[in-house]
């Protein structure tokens, strides 16, 4: 069978976000590398893939597909029965990993994609950091770890007392968060927030994947 | 067994997002409105079931979920062989059905919605509409259209030649972009677009939910 392709990025979060599930599923694969400081994501042989022109897109077969949560969610359901399990072991269970991986998404994304972007991406490219961006976007994602913060004090993982694809999502954005924008207090002052983030960052499986986002 | 209790209210796009999803599942439910003018989904008693206080929850027996793309995805594996199949029938078509829900969440949701708030919702909270912040978020919606343009010229529906829920997630807000906004010439203006548009929009389910007054 032939390996999965990964067409992406060694720093970019999303692609880093597929990689690590493919180590939790104990699933082969092939790297492609789409060079973004060429604009390689942006070349019709690329776009040919996902017409977005955003990494990752993979190949599995006969499969194209783009878009990192869904991806995930395809390799942990194909893949249900090897490697770690993503997605609980009922359907309740299954639907509150989706509710976490939609908190993901939908309200932590935003805000820290937005700090980690004007941290470390805007002044590469040459621009100035927005210092009041950043502090609006450090305000609402408080608020989102102050809700995180209760619900990990009542459960040893976001969608239970199990890993799943809902903490996993969490993994890329937070390393940067903590490693190359210095905001490793918003983990670290709370409690429970701050012992959830130091189990999942501490799985091998993520820690082969982090080797590719040290930052200079 | 219980009838799923939608705590919402009708106008949401959210909630309406899910209650077309029951509709199209067949399935039977209590709506349980939620007072949003008068803050109710800010109330102790709301924010026990949905600490960030938005709509919809729903309860199914001992499950409470939120986050209306997740609740989606729930009903649609749930119910599956009741009513519309809305997850494709293979591992595959799951997965571009996943694909295109995560484009609709990531990409079209947020440059919608902020158009929608600018023209509908800050007026009526006595604001002026941000024409700049509008025409920036036309833009962003412009370039998603184009992509969607070239994929429904080869594709009846987002995921395949079957209707999902990645279609079924596009309703509530396109809605509001078409009849409320006076952004119905972004869909008419690509032919596969407006095609698609109006097919799903067609659709019994979405009608019973977009004809419930405020």
């Amino acid at each position: 069978m032939a390996a999965i392709k990964v067409h992406g990025f060694h720093a970019s979060t999303a692609t880093n976000m597929v990689l690590c599930c493919l180590n939790e599923k104990q699933v082969e694969y092939d790297f492609v590398l789409i060079d973004l400081l060429t604009g390689a994501h942006k070349k019709p042989q690329y776009l040919a893939l996902n017409p977005f022109g955003v990494v990752p897109t993979i190949q599995d077969g006969d499969l194209t597909l783009f878009e990192s949560r869904a991806i995930l969610r395809y390799l942990a359901q194909k893949f249900k029965g090897q490697g770690t399990d993503l997605l609980g072991s009922t359907l309740s269970e299954e639907a509150l990993v989706y509710q976490w991986c939609e908190v993901e998404g939908q309200s932590f994304n935003p805000p820290v994609s937005t700090i980690v972007s004007q941290i470390l991406v805007v002044p590469r490219r040459g621009g100035s950091t927005d210092e009041a961006a950043v502090e609006m976007n450090i305000e609402k994602l408080g608020k989102v770890l102050d809700i995180y913060e209760e619900r990990l004090s009542k459960s040893k993982y976001l969608a239970g007392d199990f890993f799943s694809l809902a903490d996993l999502q969490h993994l890329p954005h937070t390393h940067y968060l903590i490693s190359a924008c210095g905001k490793g207090d918003l983990i670290s002052s709370r409690k429970h927030v701050n012992a959830w983030w130091e189990d999942i960052s501490s799985r091998p499986t993520w820690q082969k994947v982090a080797e590719n986002m040290k930052v200079n | 067994m219980a009838t799923i209790k939608v705590l919402g209210y009708p106008l949401s796009t959210a909630t309406r997002l899910v209650l077309c999803c029951l509709e199209e599942k067949q399935v039977d439910y209590e709506l349980v409105v939620v007072d949003a003018a008068a803050g109710a989904h800010k109330q102790p008693q709301y924010l026990a079931l949905n600490p960030f206080g938005l709509v919809p929850t729903i309860q199914d027996g001992d499950l409470t979920l939120f986050e209306s793309r997740a609740i989606v995805k729930y009903l649609a594996k749930k119910y599956k062989g009741q009513g519309t199949e809305l997850f494709g029938n293979s591992l595959s078509e799951e997965a571009l059905v996943e694909q295109w829900c995560e484009v609709e969440g990531q990409s079209y949701n947020s440059p919608a919605l902020t158009i929608l708030s600018q023209i509908l919702f800050v007026p009526k909270k006595g604001g002026t509409t941000d024409e700049a912040l509008v025409e920036m978020n036309v833009e962003k919606l412009v370039k998603v259209l184009d992509i969607y343009e070239e994929r429904l010229s080869k594709s009846k529906y987002l995921a395949g030649d079957f209707f999902s829920l990645a279609d079924l997630q596009h309703l509530p807000t396109t809605h509001y972009l078409v009849t409320d906004c006076g952004k119905g010439d972004l869909i008419s203006s690509r032919k596969h677009v407006k095609a698609w548009w109006e097919d799903i929009s067609c659709r019994p389910a979405w009608k019973k939910v977009s004809e419930k007054g405020p």
